[in-house]
């Protein structure tokens, strides 16, 4: 997705947009300058990069060799690594944030990803495709197949995303493990958050994606 | 078949090489009894010299020095003809003109470890206390001692920081022993096919080479100087298994097959009828023309000992705990001498202690030796990891 138009959020539209993914922008747009990041399944490094313009010092893994080399081919500070199973080797609280960007859905324990993430940062960004979004149900219902979109465009048999879920499911997951949201943001199709004032179930039937800004809970 | 027919005398005789020992066509650090070197051993090693190389000029603020760490048998001229064997430099694909540490924006260092044969003292240098070859009477190095002793001739040089240290193989222990020994020296790191420790079958690898050369009844206990020869067939021996460990199968599958040498049916002898029995038997006898055979034991010997976790409680983390070093860790696929998991680990442990650190795998069936080859994704690694150490660090040019 390479949407050009100017989220009205501040921070983001003061600075040039340049190529950067919507919800890219929305997350560099969470972090605090000068902070330390951890961006797990960081892709082709295209968000670290973002992040590296604002003065954030960000590293990154990577699943895949190719994502891999590309990245520390940029200079990037990326290692090989997956999500499930090599965050364990991070101590607590070692990042300021970390992202997990459109990865919880091809994790095999989304949960533990999930407690891992805020264990090692003081604060987690998550973003994820919506499978509550009106296209998808509508996919399902009339189609009776599998949905796919532009931005998720795998069959069911070749798709690395096995653990989908929809913004309502993602909230209640949060409540169970007594995670914190500091601030959440749907996009609709075209990249533009949501607006803020509408119920949730819009949120879930209109958000075509989802960005949770997440924090330890209290309590427990 | 006589066994001078199996591996060819070297072409170089052993005065020529034992030139280059002491009176190395390279500059020369000398140390003398003031500044001894502290060995693991327990031992002074006092008076010593290191024989090094320099590329490029050091800048105002000394500030862009790299150091080249080179492995087992390599030595000072890594961007230069070397001066016995008439070769270009054994990293020319890394370092020179254009390549990725260029001398236009580095100054670059590459010293021959203690131990060695090409300068620096080792088995093969004169011990002044006899004013005879030191051979065996020489005291058994470590990873550790070769670094201090390249600490050493750092200061000499009056830098405080470097601005990379990098090597592979052998020279990727240096560079790790660097940055544990030294972290606030080392501004990035490049440790490229190596690991924190020697494996039991890398050391077992080594035990056989060992073995080949003592073996050799011209080694004379290592007294083989005394007797004016040098145990080639022993070391030749030694070479041609480690050179085994260097490839891979499907490289040398590619390579050569099951390709007969200049002939078309077997000979139904012992001669090298097939392509790859030539090529080590090449390998062995060139490489003994330019190498010692105690020195080859000591250097071995330092990588066997070779294990940061145990100096630090066995917890390799605490080596590197709070350390500020930018880190690029490369493995290879096909490299069964230093295997990606060993890289794996030591990232795991620099993840657990916050270091800043980029690693990769480079896809190639070209074995441990890949990392000396054009590979040209690990140039273009190499090349962005530097620049972007050099961006942060404020050098001019990278």
């Amino acid at each position: 997705m390479s949407v050009q138009e100017v989220l009205p959020l501040d921070g983001v539209a003061a600075r040039p947009s340049g190529d950067y993914r919507a919800d890219h922008r929305l997350v560099a747009e969470m972090v605090r300058p000068g902070s330390k990041v951890l961006d797990v399944g960081c892709g082709d490094g295209d968000l670290l990069q973002l992040l590296e313009t604002r003065g954030i010092d960000g590293r990154g893994i990577e699943l895949s060799r190719e994502g891999v080399n590309r990245c520390v081919a940029k200079g990037l500070a990326v290692v090989q690594g997956d999500a499930d199973t090599d965050l364990v080797n991070y101590p607590d609280d070692a990042f300021d944030y970390v992202i997990l960007s459109q990865t919880l859905q091809a994790t095999r324990q989304p949960k533990i990803v999930l407690e891992n993430l805020l264990r090692i940062g003081r604060r987690a960004i998550v973003s994820f495709p919506n499978f509550g979004f009106w296209k998808m149900r509508l996919q399902l219902l009339i189609g009776g197949h599998m949905p796919r979109t532009e931005n998720l465009p795998a069959t069911w048999y070749d798709t690395a995303n096995i653990h989908f879920c929809t913004i309502k499911d993602f909230v209640q997951l949060c409540d169970e493990i007594n995670v914190k949201m500091e601030r959440s943001v749907a996009l609709d199709l075209y990249g533009r958050p949501v607006p803020l004032n509408l119920p949730w179930w819009v949120w879930n039937m209109f958000g075509e994606q989802a960005v949770f800004l997440l924090s330890r809970g209290g309590g427990k | 078949m006589g066994s001078v027919k199996s591996i060819p005398s070297p072409a170089i005789s052993a005065d020529e090489r034992s030139h280059e020992v002491d009176r190395p066509s390279s500059l020369v650090a000398h140390f003398g009894t003031e500044q001894p070197l502290r060995l693991d051993c327990g031992v002074d090693l006092s008076p010593f010299q290191i024989a090094y190389q320099t590329y490029g000029e050091l800048n105002a603020d000394r500030s862009n020095a790299v150091l080249i760490c080179h492995a087992l048998t390599g030595d000072q001229h890594v961007a230069n003809l070397h001066p016995v064997t008439g070769k270009p430099g054994w990293w020319e694909t890394l370092v020179g003109p254009g390549r990725p540490i260029d001398p236009k924006h580095y100054f670059i260092i590459c010293s021959n470890v203690i131990g060695g044969c090409m300068g620096s003292t080792g088995p093969a240098s004169i011990n002044p206390a006899t004013g005879k070859v030191w051979g065996l009477d020489f005291p058994v190095i470590t990873i550790p001692d070769m670094v201090r002793a390249q600490a050493m001739l750092i200061d000499r040089l009056g830098i405080d920081t470097l601005f990379a240290v990098v090597g592979g193989s052998m020279g990727g222990m240096q560079v790790l022993q660097w940055t544990a020994a030294y972290p606030s020296r080392v501004y990035s790191a490049l440790a490229i096919a190596c690991a924190t420790r020697h494996s039991a079958q890398n050391i077992a690898f080594h035990e056989l080479g060992r073995q080949a050369v003592m073996a050799d009844p011209d080694w004379h206990g290592g007294g083989y100087a005394d007797h004016g020869i040098h145990p080639h067939r022993g070391l030749a021996v030694a070479r041609m298994a480690a050179h085994i460990t260097y490839l891979s199968d499907a490289a040398l599958h590619r390579k050569f097959g099951r390709r007969m040498q200049d002939r078309e049916l077997p000979t139904f002898s012992f001669d090298a009828d097939f392509q790859v029995e030539s090529y080590l038997r090449y390998q062995g006898s060139s490489f003994v023309e330019r190498f010692d055979a105690n020195s080859y034991l000591y250097l071995t010997r330092a990588m066997d000992y070779f294990d940061i976790a145990a100096d630090h409680g066995g917890v390799l983390a605490k080596a590197f705990a709070g350390i500020k070093t930018r880190f690029c860790v490369v493995s290879f696929t096909s490299d069964w001498l230093f295997p990606t998991s060993e890289s794996r680990a030591l990232v795991h442990a620099l993840n657990a202690s916050s270091a800043r650190v980029s690693f990769a795998e480079i896809e190639t069936d070209r074995g441990h030796d890949a990392f000396l080859l054009d590979v040209p994704e690990f140039f273009d690694i190499s090349r962005a990891f530097l620049q972007s150490a050099g961006k942060a660090r404020g050098l001019k040019g990278s």
